[in-house]
């Protein structure tokens, strides 16, 4: 207790103290805030410059014309990556809801932690290396060559990590009085989950959709050595036929002396991030929307 | 509506069936990762096994990467035929991949755990949602986006302006050697530790926002009764408190680094077969060797080349592995409907 005694010069000690924290407070709260900078800097900057350039070269011909050369358009690399992207969603899209419901509804033992393991492990690897073993094993082995189908395997095995993880979340975050509430009245297990639970679910399982989408559009390195390239308009065909998309325009042609060329790839460039800020603005207004018609505030 | 629903379906003939239906269908979709993980493991063995014979240890082990002369005939070592003066070492490779992701947490951690304390403790909703939505924009901005940016943009203003700079104040002693000597023309080591740190701050930075708003408001109360400042109860309460999850979401960022690919082949420079004597020069990692390599290493007719990056390729899907694998341990403990973040978004 002594030590509590006042000493005027112990007190003028914890003055200077409590002032000199406050500076140090006031200090590295102010340092923090500039790392914010670190976030919000690079993200206007990239976008910035990039459409600066975009804009400085830009003509519609860009979007009309197919690739010629180091020249020519952006057509076949648009319809190739958009084709690319909307086979990866549905199918990777079916399978991911299907085995993130498997997850949510069905398994609770360890073999469901062991799928769930593996399915984190897998979204894991570096992409380069699933698209080795894309051109390894279905280039080569199956003889496919480069193709729509190779791409789209590679790809797909590597979101359906995502898909299945954001739908197993949003299964699970489904009230469990709407389950018991819709078994109340007798209705039946795959009724309550069609009807009931996807349908509460929905809002979380299509932002997970978008963002994989937004992966899918952005990725390179596992379609380099699956799809191939290709300067025509992509077919239809899954096998033996390469497929043109924008994010091998970024890589191919960024580096090219003759200025059409680094144009193309400030273009592709362009385009990328566009359909990324909008499937992000996408995923925002999906959260937004449920959030209105949400019964939880 | 709901009772007729109900009475008809409780006297239907086949009451079970679509639910066994649907469950046996998702099964084998959950089984698909699975499947897929296996294939990929065994797929890059036994392509790699080969060059794993052939290469020895000593891919681990040496520096020096060349393919051998492609235009005489080849030779046979131990059944494994390549071509004559075939010898590769990963060393530099390995060693890039460590450097390069290092660095890159070395800048992000900081950057990202501060921003995240700036996110849930000073600002208005308003704000700290825009400052999301810049971190989610970061996240997905393609990686081959990040490597134009780097190597066209931001690695000739590092070379002109910044890199000359700290090689002029950094002390010449031990330890900051790495900092010293020529700075190069704006790609290699550092200008690619610098762009990974911008792609992977999104990752530890709004893992560790989510982190910090579970830590409950009574313990926090617990500081600033105190007589706590904000940072002070900060730094002795709320970062202890979630530092499992901390180092797990840095490990997830470690393990994204590691793998990095199209935005380290463009900013390193990808120089093969030598260490660089300092940060500002040209070096290369194990993603950026396969997807810069595959191309010549196509036309040795043996396939050692290839074989050979499918040993790289090995040896970059355990590091990944393992570093993911502990990542996701330590996470889970912390909160257990983390989203999957490691790659993209």
């Amino acid at each position: 207790m002594a030590n509590l005694v006042i000493d005027p010069l112990a007190q003028g000690g914890v003055a200077n103290t409590s002032k000199r924290r406050k500076g140090k407070d006031l200090f590295l709260w102010t340092l923090a805030s500039l790392s914010l900078l670190a976030i919000v800097g690079p993200a206007i900057w990239i976008i910035g410059q990039l459409f600066a350039k975009v804009a400085r070269g830009w003509r519609w011909s860009v979007l009309t014309q197919v690739g010629s050369g180091l020249g020519g358009g952006l057509k076949n690399e648009i319809f190739g990556s958009l084709l690319i992207v909307v086979v990866v969603t549905v199918v990777a899209g079916v399978i991911g809801i299907l085995s993130g419901m498997y997850l949510a509804e069905y398994s609770n033992g360890p073999i469901g932690g062991a799928l769930r393991t593996a399915s984190e492990v897998l979204a894991g690897i570096p992409s380069i290396v699933l698209g080795y073993v894309g051109y390894v094993a279905l280039v080569v082995h199956f003889h496919w060559g480069y193709s729509l189908g190779a791409g789209v395997l590679v790809l797909t095995v590597m979101v359906v990590p995502y898909i299945t993880k954001t739908t197993e979340v949003s299964l699970k975050q489904v009230p469990t009085s709407y389950k018991e509430g819709a078994a109340a009245l007798g209705i039946k297990n795959s009724i309550i989950l069609r009807r009931i639970v996807l349908k509460t679910a929905l809002p979380g399982i299509s932002t997970g959709m978008i963002i994989a989408t937004a992966i899918a559009v952005g990725e390179t390195a596992p379609l380099l050595y699956t799809a191939g390239y290709s300067q025509s308009l992509p077919s239809l065909s899954l096998t033996h036929h390469p497929v043109g998309y924008l994010t091998y325009a970024v890589w191919t042609f960024y580096n090219q002396p003759s200025a059409a060329a680094k144009q193309l790839s400030f273009d592709a460039a362009g385009i990328l991030i566009f359909a990324v800020v909008m499937l992000i603005i996408a995923s925002r207004v999906v959260v937004a929307m449920t959030q209105k018609h949400s019964e939880f505030q | 509506m709901n009772q007729t629903i109900a009475i008809d379906h409780n006297h239907s003939p086949r009451p079970a069936w679509r639910s066994i239906s649907i469950k046996s269908i998702s099964r084998i979709a959950a089984l698909i990762p699975i499947a897929a993980l296996i294939f990929t493991t065994v797929i890059l063995f036994i392509e790699a096994l080969p060059a794993i014979k052939y290469n020895g240890l000593g891919f681990l082990t040496h520096t020096g990467w060349r393919p051998g002369n492609f235009y005489v005939n080849p030779v046979a070592t131990n059944g494994i035929p390549h071509p004559v003066g075939a010898s590769y070492g990963a060393l530099p490779l390995i060693v890039g991949t460590i450097e390069s992701s290092l660095l890159a947490l070395i800048i992000a951690i900081p950057v990202s755990i501060g921003a995240a304390l700036v996110i849930v403790e000073k600002l208005p909703s308003q704000i700290s949602q825009t400052i999301g939505l810049f971190l989610e924009i970061l996240a997905g901005i393609p990686s081959v986006i990040f490597g134009l940016w780097g190597t066209l943009v931001l690695g000739p203003i590092l070379a002109r302006d910044i890199f000359p700079f700290i090689s002029h104040i950094a002390p010449n002693v031990i330890g900051f050697r790495f900092l010293k000597g020529n700075t190069g023309h704006g790609e290699g080591l550092l200008t690619s530790g610098i762009v990974l740190a911008i792609m992977i701050i999104p990752i530890i930075a709004s893992t560790s926002r989510d982190l910090l708003r579970q830590v409950p408001r009574s313990t926090r109360e617990g500081g600033t009764a105190l007589g706590f400042t904000d940072w002070e109860t900060n730094k002795w309460i709320s970062l202890p408190w979630i530092r499992t999850g901390l180092i797990g979401a840095s490990v997830l960022g470690l393990g994204r680094a590691l793998g990095e690919t199209m935005a380290v082949a463009m900013t390193s420079g990808a120089v093969l077969g030598a260490n660089p004597s300092n940060a500002f020069l040209p070096m290369t990692t194990i993603a950026a060797t396969i997807v810069s390599q595959l191309d010549s290493a196509l036309t040795d007719a043996t396939g050692l080349a290839t074989k050979t990056l499918a040993e790289g390729a090995l040896l970059l899907a355990v590091m990944a592995l393992i570093t993911n694998l502990a990542a996701r341990m330590l996470v889970r403990k912390v909160s257990s409907t983390a989203l999957p973040v490691g790659r993209g978004i």
